[in-house]
Order: structure tokens, then C-alpha cells, then sequence
């Protein structure tokens, strides 16, 4: 499952950190973690990101192989690819400024 | 109820101790400290797996890369990138980096299980190896939640019948640092790796084993470039089959001291001696023997390079390079000190499982005398027990430090276990040493009493009866001397005779002669005695005749009488 959650926009957008976000969430089936997780973040792009990302969810009970890649154990897991380093976040996504520190995103926007 | 199913691991000597190998469909947990082997263990499991039993296997790693961990086995002759290109195993490195991990909110690890199951379904595999899969528990804070996956991963990597070596860190006091061996309860095995007197040994400890016999003693093992082995502990039975064939040991005077015979198959023998009694060329002779028989011989020298020891044996008529040459003997010599007493013996295990003699030398035993005699001992009941069962002669030599008494107390410890015992000794006498050799035991033949003399030559061993006489045994030149005196001493006694003889029957003629001088004089006397009596007689009859005639002259019978007195007197004095 690809789901394409935002769409590309310029740098110079309403996006208040003025960074381009490219999150991928692993999940595995349709798990309550799963659900939560997915429900979680969508609401935390939502608040957050303002439109400047772009979100993969990939399921991977489906696609097993893509687990190595990022070096998945944890269900569910978010990875910021973009802007690099890579970060990481297990779990349920349920804290929101948790998930703003894990992303690395809140010193940025607290900056402006 | 059915029997434990039990999974050959393929690696050497494992299988035995533990009748079988690890738990089929089961976990099994390989623990100790940084270094112990618990990796190899858990490679060889899985290549072995794969290769030989046509079992695929899926490696996690946690601590190492797949690209390291490929080039580290590089050297065990283990080919992991070849096995997964051929899809006989699957790699995983699972990467844990807590720096980039943030935790909020309820996880699991089923992306861990998915990982596996994908792993797993990719080759079809049946075994698992798991490298210090504790790795985790520097990843996540939850340990309630890791414990409670972990005890969830076991209970899957069951269900589905994987056969799974799961590797762990020891901890202080305990077997592993996160107590994994609650969640594993079939099999734990603990190896160790230790140094004492700056040499190190490896030992394997099976710490559990659910459902299955197992022996809990140490047991050393090995890691070189072929990989693991383990060293079969000794059967506790003493039931090896035996056989009633004899080999010859390749001189013929010792066969002769051995009911004409030689040895037993498959017994153990023993030449201890001092040094420079012989040992090596007795066992020489056995090995070119053995090889001779067309079967094939181990020699193992501690003392001499492979090159010396041929040079030297061929000085008494020993060719040993050609048998070499041929296939059938094996020349294995290295340094005692090189390492610990269960890597030689485990070295000579190897040897003989890639060899397969009929005959084993170890020359000498006593150089593996580095550890406890205990330990020494226990170590070649192991030996003799593996050679026993294997219907392989044993011969062996042990260098003794001379005084009698002490060359019993250093082979006390092992002449229990040898069947026969060659006792290979100097004697010094008259300003040379000589060697001489008799048979202390041997089981189940009526061997020689005598000591025999041992003479080594260009042609070979030869085993002399030496003197015995005068009370004396005698060896050597003085043997030689002693025999010349005893002939030149009865040559001296058959003259003497003669000449005794000789002059007794020259006496008896000059006796008889003597005798027959004295006859003659005797006769000669008597005649003259005869005479003179005659004219005496006749002088009387002359004188009577005279007086009777005075008497007729003058008519008186008195004077008669004085006459014939005078007469008398007369003749005595004519005497």
C-alpha cells in the first residue's frame, strides 16, 4: 500500500519550517498499533507539516522485503528519509510532541 | 511419547556427545564469554546445515554485518555469499543504532518477525542461527515488552520447526546477560574459553539438555581452519568389539616374544624407555609393518621434524619416505608446546577420522605430559577408548627418566590402559651401554619372560637372547667376552686332560718297568738265597757227617749235641 498522503510544493510555502518532509510508515496488516499509528500521524501532518511532505505507508505483511532496507524490528515504525539524517520513530505515534522531537522538526519551527 | 528429535549439527564430535545434535524444531542457546567460539558454533550449525543435510538455514546477525561476517569465515573455508547466491541461505543484519530511535507510544517487534518469515520462506529453511540476538535490549527501553517478544519469537520459531542455535552473551553470575535461558528450555550449551599456563583451551559444557541423556562433563574443543570440533568424551562402557587378529610389529625376535605373533589389533601398546632405548625405531619398524600390510599408519612425532625421523630410520634400514610417497603413512610432527594437551589429542582425533589407519604412533606420549597427570590421564583414556572403537592399534612411546622405580611411578597413571607394555632399557656395564628390552605385560597372550638383548643395525632390529650364566646376565661386548673366555676356558680343560693323560701313562710304564726290575732283582736274590742255603745244607750234611764221624771216633752222645749247636751258629753267620 503506496499512499500518497500530501503532494510537492515549493520550499517557499505556507509550511512554517520551510523544509520538505518525506516520512515512510511501516506498518503490519491491519493491527490496532497499525491503525493508531496511521490515524495518529495523519492528524500529526495535518497539524504539523502543512501539506510540505510526502508519505508512504507501506504494509509490510505485504511487502516483507522492503523491512531490511530501513532495518525495521519495531511495528509501527516512522522513518524521515528526507531532510537527512535519517530518524526514527516506534510506536504509536499517540504523543504528538514526542513524534515533533523524534522528527527533529520543533526546534526549526519554535525558531520562526 | 515419542523420542526428542534430535538434529545432526554436522560439526565434528558434537554430534556424538550429545547422541544426535541439538533439539530438532527446538531453539538452542550457545552462551559464553567475548571470543568463546559461540559465533563459529552457530556458522557451522548453519553451513554444515546447509551443505551437507541439505538443510537451508537463515542467518540474523545482529552484531555484524553480513559482508563481515562472510569475510570472517572466509578463513573456516565457509562460503556464506556463495550458499545465498545459490539460495541455500539467507542473511539478515539486523541494525540497531539507538541514537536514531525514538520511542512514544505501544510497539511491537513484528517487524522482526516479519523479517525472519521472509527470510525463512526465501530459501525454505529449516535452521536458524540468531547472533546475540540481546543486541535488542541496547535498542529499546521497553525490556517487559522485548521479554515478552522474545518469549513470543521462541514460541514462533517452534511452531514453525525451526531448527535454531541462538547465540548470547555470558553474564556475571549468570549464563547469559538477559537471562534468555528462561525462554529456552530445551537446550543450553556454555563454552569456554580459558588460559592456563599461557596456554588456552576451549571447553564446551552441555548445561541442559530437556529430554535427552547427556553427558555434563567439559568437553574441549577445537577451532581451526576446518572449523569446529569437539572432543568425544569417553564412553563410560567398556565394550569396544575386540579382535582376535594379531599384527605383526615388524620385528621379527619381538613377534617371537609375543607368542610368535605379534600384537593384537586393535590393543594398545606401550615402549617406554630411557632415552636412546630404541622407542622410535621399534616404532618404525611397526609403522613400515603396518604400511607393508598394505594398510595405512598414522605416525605422529613430537621430537623429531618428518624429514629427520626418515633420515635417521633409514640409517637402520627403514624406508619409511616411500610409504609416505605411496599413500598409505601419514607423517605428522609438531612442537608439544605448540598448545594444550586436548588441542593435540583433538589434532590426532582429526588426523585419524581424515586418514583412517589401521595403526596410530604417537611418538613420544610423554611429550603431552604438560598438564596434570589427572588431566593426562583422562585425556589418553579418551584416546584409547576413540582407537579402541575404531579397531585402530594404538602404539605409543613414553620416555622414562631412568631409575626403575620411577619409571613405574610415571606410567603408573597410564599402564592400566595399555594391553601391551614393551619395557625398552640401558644397562651399563663394563664401560658401554646396551640396550635391552623385555615384555612387561601383555593382556591375553603368553608372552616372553626374558630380556632380550636389542641390537640395532643397517639391517634392521635384532633381539638377542643375552648371556645368562655364573649367575650373571650379560649384554654387549661383555656378553662376547664372557662367551670367548667360557671357550678358550673348555679348550684349556680338553688339553689339560689330554696331556694328563699323556704323562699318567707315561708313569704307568716307567712303574710297570720298575716293577719288572725289582722282579728280576728279586729272583735273582732268591736264587742266591736258594744257593746258599743248598751249600749250607750241604755243609751241615758235611759237618754231621763229620761229627758222626768224631762220634764213631769217639763213642759220646753229649758232645754230639754242642756239635750241632756250633753248626748252627755257623750258618747264621754265613747269612
Amino acid at each position: 500500500m503506496r499512499a500518497r498522503a500530501g503532494v510537492r510544493s515549493k520550499k517557499s510555502s505556507v509550511n512554517g519550517n520551510g523544509r520538505y518532509v518525506e516520512l515512510r510508515l511501516y506498518v503490519a496488516g491491519q493491527s490496532p498499533k497499525s491503525l493508531a499509528a496511521l490515524a495518529n500521524l495523519k492528524k500529526f501532518c495535518a497539524e504539523h507539516l502543512d501539506g510540505q511532505y510526502e508519505l508512504h505507508v507501506i504494509d509490510l505483511v505485504k511487502t516483507p522485503q522492503l523491512a531490511q532496507n530501513d532495518q525495521i524490528l519495531a511495528i509501527p515504525t516512522l522513518v524521515r528519509k528526507l531532510p537527512v539524517p535519517m530518524r526514527k520513530i516506534i510506536g504509536d505515534l499517540s504523543d504528538s510532541s514526542r513524534v515533533l522531537v523524534g522528527l527533529d522538526l520543533r526546534d526549526k519551527e519554535g525558531a520562526e | 511419547m515419542t523420542r526428542l528429535e534430535k538434529c545432526l549439527t554436522g560439526i565434528a564430535g558434537f554430534d556424538e556427545m550429545t547422541n544426535g545434535g541439538v533439539p530438532r524444531g527446538r531453539p538452542t542457546i550457545v552462551c559464553g564469554g567475548p571470543g568463546c567460539g559461540k559465533t563459529m558454533f552457530a556458522l557451522e550449525f548453519l553451513v554444515r546445515g546447509a551443505t551437507e543435510f541439505n538443510e537451508p538455514g537463515v542467518l540474523m546477525t545482529f552484531e555484524e554485518t553480513s559482508e563481515e561476517m562472510t569475510k570472517n569465515v572466509v578463513s573456516l573455508g565457509f562460503d556464506l555469499k556463495g550458499l545465498a547466491a545459490k539460495r541455500k541461505l539467507a542473511l539478515d543484519y539486523v541494525r540497531i543504532e539507538p541514537s536514531e530511535i525514538q520511542e512514544t507510544g505501544e510497539y511491537d517487534l513484528e517487524g522482526l518477525f516479519i523479517r525472519l518469515q521472509h527470510a525463512v520462506e526465501s530459501v525454505g529453511a529449516k535452521r536458524v542461527v540468531l547472533d546475540t540476538m540481546e543486541a535488542i535490549f541496547s535498542g529499546f527501553s521497553n525490556t517487559g515488552l522485548l521479554r515478552a517478544e522474545i518469549r513470543r519469537l521462541f514460541r514462533w520459531l517452534k511452531d514453525h520447526g525451526l531448527t535454531t542455535v541462538v547465540t548470547a552473551e555470558k553474564g556475571e553470575g549468570t549464563l547469559t546477560r538477559y537471562g534468555l535461558e528462561e525462554y529456552v528450555s530445551d537446550c543450553v550449551i556454555f563454552l569456554d574459553h580459558r588460559v592456563t599456563d599461557q596456554i588456552s583451551t576451549r571447553r564446551m559444557r552441555v548445561v541442559k539438555y530437556r529430554g535427552s541423556s547427556h553427558s555434563a562433563d567439559e568437553v574441549p574443543f577445537l577451532i581451526d581452519e576446518r572449523g569446529f570440533s569437539v572432543l568425544p568424551s569417553s564412553s563410560m562402557r567398556l565394550d569396544h568389539e575386540v579382535s582376535n587378529a594379531r599384527v605383526s610389529s615388524g620385528v621379527k625376535d619381538l613377534d617371537g616374544m609375543l607368542e610368535g605373533k605379534g600384537f593384537y589389533r586393535g590393543s594398545s601398546i606401550l615402549v617406554s624407555g630411557t632415552a636412546g632405548s630404541g622407542k622410535s625405531s621399534l616404532a618404525a619398524h611397526f609403522a613400515l609393518q603396518t604400511c607393508r600390510d598394505g594398510e595405512r599408519c598414522l605416525y605422529v612425532a613430537f621430537e623429531e621434524s618428518a624429514a629427520q625421523a626418515m633420515r635417521n630410520m633409514r640409517s637402520i634400514g627403514v624406508d619409511l619416505e616411500k610409504q609416505v610417497r605411496k599413500g598409505l603413512l601419514r607423517f605428522e610432527a609438531w612442537r608439544p608446546t605448540q598448545s594444550g594437551l586436548e588441542m593435540h589429542l583433538l589434532q590426532i582425533h582429526k588426523l585419524v577420522e581424515q586418514h583412517n589407519p589401521a595403526t596410530v604412533i604417537i611418538d613420544p606420549l610423554t611429550s603431552l605430559m604438560v598438564g596434570s597427570t589427572h588431566q593426562l590421564h583422562s585425556m589418553l583414556m579418551r584416546l584409547i577408548d576413540f582407537l579402541k572403537m575404531k579397531q585402530i592399534t594404538g602404539f605409543f612411546t613414553a620416555l622414562t627418566s631412568g631409575r626403575n622405580k620411577e619409571i613405574e611411578e610415571t606410567d603408573v597413571g597410564i599402564s592400566s590402559l595399555i594391553d601391551t607394555w614393551i619395557f625398552a632399557r640401558d644397562v651399563e656395564l663394563n664401560g658401554e651401554r646396551n640396550r635391552c628390552i623385555h615384555v612387561l605385560k601383555s593382556r591375553g597372550m603368553a608372552n616372553s619372560n626374558q630380556v632380550r638383548e636389542f641390537l640395532m643395525s643397517k639391517e634392521g632390529i635384532r633381539l638377542l637372547p643375552v648371556y645368562v650364566g655364573s649367575g650373571k646376565v650379560l649384554t654387549g661386548s661383555a656378553r662376547a667376552t664372557q662367551e670367548a673366555r667360557e671357550r678358550a676356558e673348555s679348550l684349556l680343560r680338553e688339553q689339560t686332560t689330554e696331556e694328563q693323560q699323556r704323562v699318567l701313562a707315561g708313569k704307568r710304564k716307567a712303574l710297570e718297568a720298575e716293577i719288572a726290575a725289582l722282579r728280576s732283582q728279586f729272583a735273582q736274590e732268591e736264587a742266591r738265597v736258594t744257593l746258599v742255603e743248598r751249600q749250607e745244607q750241604q755243609r751241615e750234611r758235611e759237618l754231621s757227617q763229620g761229627v758222626l764221624e768224631v762220634v764213631s771216633l769217639r763213642g759220646g752222645a753229649r758232645e754230639r749235641k754242642t756239635g750241632g749247636k756250633n753248626g748252627k751258629m755257623g750258618v747264621a753267620h754265613e747269612s
